[in-house]
């Protein structure tokens, strides 16, 4: 099972099985909702945001390990970063898994979702936290689709 | 395991290793290991009988059909209607007229909702639906029911995944204009008591269309017994093309029923005054069709005949019966859909497991399965779950694969718990 290891990663595992920041957030200024039609996850993230800064993320919704654990990764990576990161962050994270092989020097520990390239039908679960971040920063209201 | 006499009795003709030797597709390795093909609810694979087909058609006798004078289109024409005999006799429907081929089962209902609904159901009026329709057989409804003012009713799901027959000979009144149902649920399995809910539609004069997709590669299908007056279904579920289906109508319902789509092949005369349109079934056929769709679906048909319905029923029965009761010992998975008639079809959720991520492990083992919504949303809904894990069976799976899989769900977790 080594191969099948290298997208399951023990990162992923351990963030699909026990989420970080998984609840809602009483000081939340933001939010959005996400929806991956394909499966029907859903998640939402709630985000307080001051003076340009993600002081907070937090997320809740039902999905795989993948897209939980994506979501989980997202959150400690946004929290204390500011809001104009996320949009070059969720850049580098999508070109590690669509599959151009690279790595970009802000992800840290995302990088562990190098594997997901592997699986283009997965490429979703990975993305759809990300989707919803973008969505919670604009703030325009609309639930995000990953379709 | 569990095989009772009689079901050996039943299932003793029945070579399977025969069968999968005329599936070329089958004899391949995926991520190194023996492929297991689960997912024939979604699609089935195709014989070198139907492969072969389509490629001779191709290869020797295409052309487009009807009205060329020439030696091809003659042929094409011969090879395109011969089908449809073909398919009246595998429906035994009284008359080749009755007879449409369409691109799907889900064009198949688009064109009974837009023709006959559009023109017999109005304002006030009353559709019902049952809540274990695939989208197919939903969509279709709310779009129409949107544009005339029409209501849908929709009769409940019991908790191990029947229809709820009381309530529905309770949603039948005065303005119910149509009953829409599937025959076999594609996300449950259930097998619905069809011939019983056409006579409770008909005491009430409310003619029925029934979705055969899941039903037509599993179970001896007749119209007349069945007595239902429209019946859907593809030719990819039953080891055919894709992009090829059927809708039966009875004659008096498709003659009164108004064209849906405009184009050639479906006229009698053309002018700009006004245009006259074809009887049934050409008004009902406009454009090009998928010739050699129809092609390989005659061919699909006559495989599946030669092997039998009937013994086919038996076989999957048994299988059936063996993968269930091999997956129901596996501690923590729960099955989605336990009616006392089901076909071939397990949906299940398993430890709290993503049923994208059981998927995605099990290829990895060669194993194709279906993890999602199944296009059933609303049965998703009923049952408490976002999603399902599916494994359909079909003529070509054996008890030896039901075992891989069993297998396959231990690695999924191992990796998870």
């Amino acid at each position: 099972m080594s191969d099948l290891r290298e997208l399951y990663q023990e990162v992923i595992l351990d963030h699909g099985r026990k989420p970080r920041n998984f609840g809602p957030l009483e000081e939340a200024n933001r939010h959005a909702d996400g929806y991956n039609p394909l499966c029907g996850d859903q998640v939402q993230v709630h985000l307080h945001v001051e003076d340009g800064i993600v002081r907070a993320v937090r997320f809740e919704g039902a999905g795989c390990a993948i897209s939980t654990a994506s979501a989980s990764l997202m959150t400690q990576a946004m929290t204390g970063k500011p809001e104009s990161d996320a949009k070059a962050l969720f850049e580098e994270f999508h070109q590690l898994v669509v599959g151009d092989g690279h790595c970009g020097e802000r992800l840290g520990k995302l990088v562990v979702f190098a594997g997901v390239r592997e699986y283009p039908s997965r490429v979703k679960c990975a993305t759809l936290a990300w989707h919803t971040l973008q969505a919670a920063l604009d703030d325009d209201g609309r639930e995000v689709t990953t379709e | 395991m569990n095989a009772a006499p009689q079901a050996v009795a039943a299932t003793a003709g029945f070579d399977v290793e025969r069968l999968r030797a005329d599936f070329p597709i089958l004899q391949q390795e995926i991520n190194g290991k023996p492929l297991v093909y689960l997912d024939n609810g979604a699609s089935t694979q195709k014989p070198q009988a139907v492969i072969d087909a389509v490629s001779n058609f191709y290869a020797h006798d295409y052309a487009n059909i009807h009205r060329g004078v020439h030696t091809l289109s003659e042929r094409a024409t011969a090879a395109y209607e011969g089908a449809r005999d073909r398919v009246q006799r595998f429906l035994n429907a009284a008359d080749r007229r009755e007879i449409i081929f369409t691109s799907g089962t889900t064009e198949a209902i688009n064109l009974v909702a837009q023709s006959f609904g559009g023109q017999k159901i109005g304002q006030g009026d009353e559709i019902i639906l049952t809540g274990m329709e695939h989208h197919s057989n939903i969509v279709p409804w709310q779009l129409l029911a949107e544009r005339v003012g029409a209501t849908i009713k929709v009769v409940p799901i019991t908790d191990d995944g029947a229809l709820d027959l009381d309530a529905y000979t309770s949603l039948f009144g005065p303005r119910t204009r149509l009953v829409s149902l599937v025959h076999v649920s594609n996300a449950l399995g259930t097998v619905n008591p069809v011939q019983a809910m056409v006579e409770t539609a008909h005491a009430h004069d409310v003619p029925v269309l029934l979705d055969g997709a899941q039903a037509v590669a599993h179970t001896p299908v007749d119209v007349q017994a069945l007595g239902c007056d429209f019946y859907a279904f593809s030719g990819h579920k039953i080891y055919g093309p894709s992009g090829i289906g059927v809708l039966y109508g009875r004659r008096e319902l498709l003659e009164a029923m108004p064209p849906w789509q405009g184009g050639g092949d479906m006229i009698t005369t053309v002018a700009f005054e006004g245009s006259t349109y074809a009887a049934p079934p050409y008004r009902f056929e406009a454009g090009t069709p998928h010739i050699a769709g129809v092609v390989g679906l005659a061919a699909a048909l006559d495989y599946v005949d030669a092997v039998g319905l009937p013994s086919i029923a038996a076989y999957e029965h048994d299988l059936l019966d063996y993968a269930t009761t091999a997956v129901g010992e596996l501690p923590g998975l729960r099955l989605i859909g336990t009616a006392p008639e089901k076909a071939a079809i397990l949906s299940f959720v398993f430890d709290g497991i993503h049923p994208h991520d059981i998927g995605t492990v099990l290829d990895f083992e060669g194993i194709a399965i279906r993890a999602g919504h199944h296009c059933a949303m609303p049965v998703m809904t009923r049952f408490g779950v976002a999603a399902t894990a599916r494994a359909s069976f079909g003529i070509y799976n054996t008890r030896a694969e039901v075992d891989t899989l069993v297998q396959g769900l231990g690695k999924v977790r191992e990796m998870f718990s």
